[in-house]
């Protein structure tokens, strides 16, 4: 090199490429900073702020009996009372956190066991694949909602077994998106570069594979919580939550509906924070799938990688 | 720029023909509305009939001056100012409906890869119709006219053949097809982007073939661009040499080739293999800047081995110099400087040394389609064989058995003495670590999510139990032998080029010290500058660390510079082996004489354009025996 052109310097990396220790965190970051990412981001972080700092805020016990059943909102009791006569407030306030809990168990339960699942299905083929594709078609056939109920039926309904019936319901569809995923990324040559080294299949899929697997993982973790957050609530609302006096976004909706024309909101707000969740968690995850396909990029970047980007003669 | 006559009026080469067709000036795009330009100060003018190459390295922004001369940008870039008239009329200043109606009826493009341009669900048949239907009154008599012009682009116009779908043809038949979609409605000017990058040297000839005798007798105005220059030397009369968006050297391609002035044309000449004698290879180190961090002074200066302090702050302006217009702030100091000949390399005889791979009869299919008949093959050690053929030929094939990779195979193979197993899970570890294997395409065959130094010490963990320090050290000495600084342990892939991606995937397989090292086309993905240098880096390693080496190419101009001996293969057969002279230089199979008489050289076209210039015939190249169906390499 004859001269150093500072703008040349072989340091000068743009940052993007520089973040890419924490690929995962990258791509929420970029998502984030799209609207619709924001937008969801938004929504999302205000009901979990209300599910968490909740208990804190609360004026009220949740369970002690304080006004009137089905009480309007006054000055005192400002959502009025359900239909014990319960601040209705401080049970919405008191009642989010385990929800949430619970939804992030079953999902990470789910995307662990579906990714195992689909992965090594791709991966190894032949009879594992058969097994494997086969159960979860079993399991596929019943909706959701019908497998959780099945499950909590036969056993009781156990908090643990929300947690892992709802996950496992995940499963199935978790495994079919990341084995499609999985296919294309075994064919490549950095795959076969590996398998030349006579590594063996485990460490390959852990190694090689998982690390390409992260936009459909980051896209279906939203997904799924967000499903997660909609069966947990659904089951509680049939009557499958924590047994009775602790409050429940979804047991709320389910004792509180008989008094609707009485007080409205004992139904109205647990139903809406539950419904600006999964707005909130879907839309940003929408951000994230679009970012990792390249949809949302600027136009500029688009453009360079178009034009600079590898002759692909494979 | 604008101030210089258009070349092309200069060069004297060019007959007396019609006007100017295309004339193109100060053309410049744009990322974005504002943002770093692409191209920048492109003007050139094309007459009836002639050819002008634009070459360049990727990124040089060749493509992208292609695509505006249909009027169009790609996503995210805009043309921002300049003028490209066509017949008089320019093109940038014509509205969305009207520019549709010049597309395709008036300026034609080819794209670089027939496969993905031709529609795979539609008969070609319906997809040369499609174009006429668009454009009617364009011709007479369509149906007479398809028919026309598939015999002019060589191919059958026999019903059975317009019922095709485009996976029943090869290669270069599709490419046919889109030259005779192309020329169908009697365009005034045909784009050509990489339209032979894909095929092999024979096919790649016959299509070239085509496209002169097709633009001499329509009058057309062609602009052709590739990455290569042989390829585009036999071709041209003149050659525009593009470099981070902007043109640096344009002129007749004979006084081009025999005195190239910039230092950047000198190097890509000086980049090519010659198949007539085995030269030492200088490619140009480093990469071009990318738009936006293109700096000031010239773009080329960090490159240049002409620079001086003055080229990184100055902008050159264009200057006129014996019948062509050069980009350097140089061009009267340099001009003088002799094109340095490569030096010529000591010939090295085969070693007579035993074989350290053997292969007895190997046959290999993919499912029911067998793709090699009783292939023999024995590598010496310490010395590199090459595996020659055309695409299709088996010869990745053969290279993928070897190493492992495809385990359908009956036959023999020994390794140093012992029996190889089909598939690499069957063989033992000390073999997999002997036996190293280099992939085709960089882009590909480094895990995109891993660092330089996580891709490079995978082999490390693998085979040899190292304390941290000790891995770290291999990797960094190992980054240094293939010309790769130690910072590059913490990148990853993607912030690479290719050339340096191809390096890493060298040092890859390199780090454990394997005996035999198998190089499938390791150069096909890469350009020609860069070609040199993988090259060059190749050859060094192989006598360095006495590797026994089976380098597969369709190139046959690389062959003399990296082999010692040769095996050239026909349909999934060895048709000729030996030492590399002997096949070079008295080449007794017709199949290898054709594939070295097809070699794309830097002899230039004698005076293409004008009435005495040698018009191959175009004659049909599909080889005889080669089932539809039948894989390309992979």
């Amino acid at each position: 090199m004859a001269a150093v052109i500072p703008g040349l310097a072989p340091a000068a990396q743009p940052p993007a490429v520089r973040a890419r220790r924490h690929q995962w965190l990258s791509a929420l970051r970029a998502a984030a900073r799209t609207t619709r990412g924001a937008i969801g981001l938004g929504l999302a972080s205000f009901v979990v702020l209300v599910a968490v700092a909740g208990p804190w805020l609360a004026p009220y016990s949740p369970d002690a009996l304080q006004t009137f059943p089905y009480g309007k909102p006054s000055g005192h009791f400002l959502l009025g009372g359900d239909f014990l006569g319960r601040d209705v407030l401080s049970r919405v306030l008191d009642g989010g956190w385990i929800l949430l809990l619970m939804a992030l168990a079953a999902t990470a339960f789910g995307i662990i066991v579906g990714a195992a699942a689909g992965v090594s299905a791709a991966y190894l083929r032949g009879l594992s694949d058969g097994i494997i594709m086969r159960t979860i078609d079993v399991i596929l056939s019943f909706p959701q909602l019908v497998f959780a109920l099945l499950l909590l039926s036969l056993i009781g309904p156990k908090l643990w077994l929300i947690v892992l019936a709802v996950g496992l319901s995940h499963a199935p569809a978790v495994g079919r998106v990341l084995r499609s995923a999985t296919l294309d990324i075994s064919e490549q040559d950095y795959v076969k570069a590996v398998e030349l080294q006579g590594v063996r299949p485990a460490r390959v899929m852990m190694r090689e594979i998982m690390p390409n697997l992260i936009s459909p993982l980051m896209v279906e973790i939203g997904l799924r919580l967000t499903y997660s957050i909609i069966i947990m609530a659904g089951l509680a609302f049939l009557g499958f939550g924590q047994p009775p006096p602790t409050p429940n976004w979804g047991t709320m909706i389910n004792e509180n509906r008989i008094g609707l024309s009485l007080n409205p909101w004992a139904v109205i707000v647990p139903a809406l924070l539950i419904a600006l969740l999964t707005i909130g968690t879907n839309t940003f995850t929408d951000a994230v799938a679009r970012v990792a396909i390249g949809v949302e990029r600027r136009p500029e970047e688009a453009a360079l990688i178009d034009d600079l980007g590898p002759r692909d003669t494979g | 720029m604008s101030t210089e006559p258009p070349v092309t009026e200069m060069a004297a080469s060019s007959p007396p023909l019609a006007g100017v067709r295309l004339e193109v000036r100060d053309l410049e795009v744009r990322i974005g509305a504002a943002g770093p330009d692409v191209v920048n100060d492109v003007s050139f003018s094309v007459r009836a009939g002639e050819v002008l190459g634009i070459v360049g390295e990727s990124g040089s922004g060749k493509t992208t001056v292609a695509l505006a001369l249909l009027g169009h940008a790609r996503r995210g870039l805009s043309i921002r100012s300049g003028e490209i008239r066509l017949d008089g009329l320019d093109l940038l200043r014509l509205r969305p409906a009207q520019l549709r109606e010049v597309r395709g009826a008036k300026v034609a493009y080819v794209p670089q890869d027939p496969a993905a341009a031709l529609n795979p669900a539609l008969r070609i048949g319906t997809q040369l119709e499609e174009a006429l239907r668009v454009h009617p009154g364009t011709v007479d008599n369509p149906s007479g006219r398809i028919a026309e012009v598939m015999r002019e682009a060589s191919l059958e116009a026999t019903p059975e053949m317009l019922r095709r779908y485009p996976h029943q043809l090869s290669g270069g038949q599709q490419q046919r097809v889109s030259l005779a979609i192309a020329f169908s409605c009697r365009p005034s000017l045909i784009v050509l982007d990489e339209p032979t990058t894909g095929l092999d040297v024979t096919t790649q000839r016959h299509v070239l073939d085509t496209v002169r005798s097709l633009c001499r007798s329509y009058g057309v105005a062609a602009v052709y661009v590739s990455h290569d220059l042989a390829v585009v030397g036999g071709l041209v009369a003149n050659v525009a040499v593009m470099y981070a968006g902007k043109i640096i050297e344009i002129g007749s391609t004979a006084r081009l080739f025999a005195e190239p002035v910039h230092p950047y044309t000198r190097g890509l000449l000086a980049a090519v293999p010659s198949p007539e004698r085995a030269e030492l290879l200088t490619g140009i180190e480093g990469q071009q800047p990318r738009p936006g961090r293109r700096g000031g002074g010239c773009s080329f200066a960090p490159r240049c081995s002409f620079a001086v302090d003055r080229c990184s702050v100055q902008t050159p302006e264009a200057v006129s110099i014996g019948g062509r217009i050069v980009l350097c702030l140089r061009t009267a100091e340099i001009s003088g400087a002799a094109a340095s000949r490569p030096a010529a390399l000591a010939r090295r005889a085969a070693t007579g040394a035993p074989a350290v791979l053997s292969l007895r009869d190997v046959s290999a299919s993919y499912g029911q389609t067998p793709v090699l008949f009783g292939v023999g093959l024995d590598v010496p050690a310490e010395s590199c064989v090459a595996v020659v053929g055309e695409s299709g030929s088996g010869k990745t094939t053969l290279a993928r058995c070897i190493a492992g990779l495809h385990r359908d195979w009956t036959g023999e193979m020994s390794f140093q003495g012992a029996p190889l197993a089909a598939g690499a899970r069957q063989r033992p570890k000390d073999v997999l670590k002997r036996v190293q294997y280099v992939f085709q395409n960089p882009y590909t065959s480094l895990n995109p999510r891993k660092t330089v130094g996580q891709i490079v010490g995978q082999p490390l963990e693998q085979f040899l139990r190292l304390s941290f320090r000790e891995r770290t050290e291999r990797i960094a000495t190992v980054l240094d032998d293939v010309s790769l600084s130690r910072n590059f342990i913490s990148q990853y892939p993607d912030q690479l080029s290719g050339g340096e991606r191809q390096r890493v995937a060298i040092a890859r397989a390199l780090v454990v010290e394997p005996d035999l090292l198998i190089c499938d086309e390791v150069t096909s993905a890469l350009d020609v500058s860069v070609q040199a240098v993988i090259v060059e880096l190749l050859r060094r390693l192989q006598r360095e660390r006495q590797l026994a080496m089976i380098f597969i190419t369709h190139n046959l101009a690389l062959v003399r510079n990296i082999a010692q001996s040769a095996v050239v293969l026909c349909n999934g057969a060895v048709v000729e082996s030996g030492p590399v002279e002997q096949i070079l230089e008295h080449p007794a199979d017709p199949y290898t004489i054709r594939l070295i008489s097809d070699i794309p050289q830097l002899a230039v076209a004698g005076s293409a354009g004008g009435p005495d210039g040698p018009i191959r015939s175009a004659v049909r190249t599909q080889p005889a025996a080669r089932p539809a169906s039948q894989p390309t390499n992979p």
